[in-house]
């Protein structure tokens, strides 16, 4: 049977790191615990989902530069991630004319 | 004939043998992989907008909401049960466990990615087995929702002279039959993501158990499956706000 001494060096856990990304996780859940509350308690319509997509990029935010730790890469790296996604942002605007087109010839 | 190369951007860090981006290739073809990856799902989310968008919407007090073929369904009218307890209106609650699952395995992908950068095998171990542990929980659950919104409620409404019970990719009980088919498609394509999250993760949890990482000098490998990882717990925040919430 092969057997190995691991020389391996364990470094001790940073207690302040460690800390930080539980107080992310814990911003993670606030948030969605805020987004239930609105959900019950405010009437459907335009500014509802206004928030509720504002509150949704300030969780991706937290993931994408935190738990990928996109934040803390080069600038050149998080700019390849983000710009491509200004195409995506196009796209809701031309398909959302186009829903409005389909609603107003269909009914 | 070495004399006659030409070096057209000596000192540039994009001559070759170092890293521009200071992250290594395996994490920036991940990265890339993940912003394709993302761009099918915006596809998917913005394309149930539009269809959403070209159906009318229910207009008046939420209490008097009726399912109906006519106008798109309320969400927290559609997805209101919880397992073993029938017949209970408790909108958007077994969703809300799915989404606190998702971010705590995504919170225990972390610590195992910050346990790989101390070379901690014990930690890893146990940080990716309550990852894997939090997927196989979600997909749990999203097998219970499938079945539950296929099966169907009490509130079948009647349409024509058939009783419509449940969904399927034709017609449902709840709306627009592009409304099952846009559930179907968007959640069950995230599911996948899921699962095969948990395949690779598992996979690696394999690699680590045995010692590989700990050989190769590095836990790099847990900092992509970690990567790929995030990105499904990402998309379901947008699921969950556009196909649930709003």
């Amino acid at each position: 049977m092969e057997h190995q001494t691991s020389n391996v060096q364990v470094i001790p856990a940073d207690k302040a790191k460690i800390m930080k990304i539980w107080k992310v996780a814990g911003i993670l859940a606030a948030i969605t615990i805020v987004e239930f509350i609105i959900a019950f308690t405010v009437p459907a319509g335009g500014a509802k989902s206004f928030v509720f997509i504002a509150l949704t990029i300030w969780k991706a935010f937290y993931i994408v530069s935190e738990f990928m730790h996109l934040g803390h890469e080069k600038k050149s790296l998080i700019m390849s991630i983000l710009l491509p996604l200004l195409f995506v942002i196009f796209l809701i605007f031309i398909l959302m004319v186009q829903g409005a087109s389909i609603l107003e010839v269909l009914h | 004939m070495a004399n006659t190369a030409v070096v057209v951007n000596e000192g540039s860090p994009w001559r070759g043998g170092v890293e521009p981006m200071k992250a290594s290739y395996g994490k920036l073809m991940m990265w890339f992989f993940l912003l394709s990856d993302a761009f099918t799902f915006s596809a998917l989310l913005i394309t149930y907008g539009m269809i959403r968008y070209s159906h009318p919407a229910f207009e008046g007090a939420i209490s008097d909401f009726a399912f109906s073929q006519e106008y798109w369904p309320i969400p927290e009218m559609v997805f209101d049960a919880i397992p073993f307890v029938h017949g209970i209106h408790a909108p958007l609650v077994f969703v809300g466990i799915m989404t606190f699952i998702l971010i705590l395995s995504s919170v225990t992908m972390v610590l195992a990615v910050e346990a790989g950068h101390r070379m901690d095998k014990q930690a890893v171990e146990k940080w990716m087995l309550w990852t894997i542990v939090g997927g196989l929980m979600f997909l749990g659950c999203q097998a219970w929702e499938w079945s539950h919104f296929i099966a169907g409620t009490d509130l079948a409404k009647n349409v024509g002279s058939n009783l419509l019970q449940g969904a399927s990719l034709t017609a449902n009980q709840y709306g627009p039959s592009n409304f099952a088919a846009l559930f179907f498609f968007i959640t069950g394509f995230h599911g996948f993501h899921v699962f095969s999250g948990v395949v690779i993760n598992f996979a690696i949890f394999y690699q680590v158990t045995v010692g590989k990482m700990e050989r190769v000098g590095h836990y790099e490998m847990v900092e992509k499956v970690g990567l790929y990882w995030h990105f499904v717990d990402l998309v379901w925040v947008f699921v969950f706000t556009f196909f649930y919430l709003i």
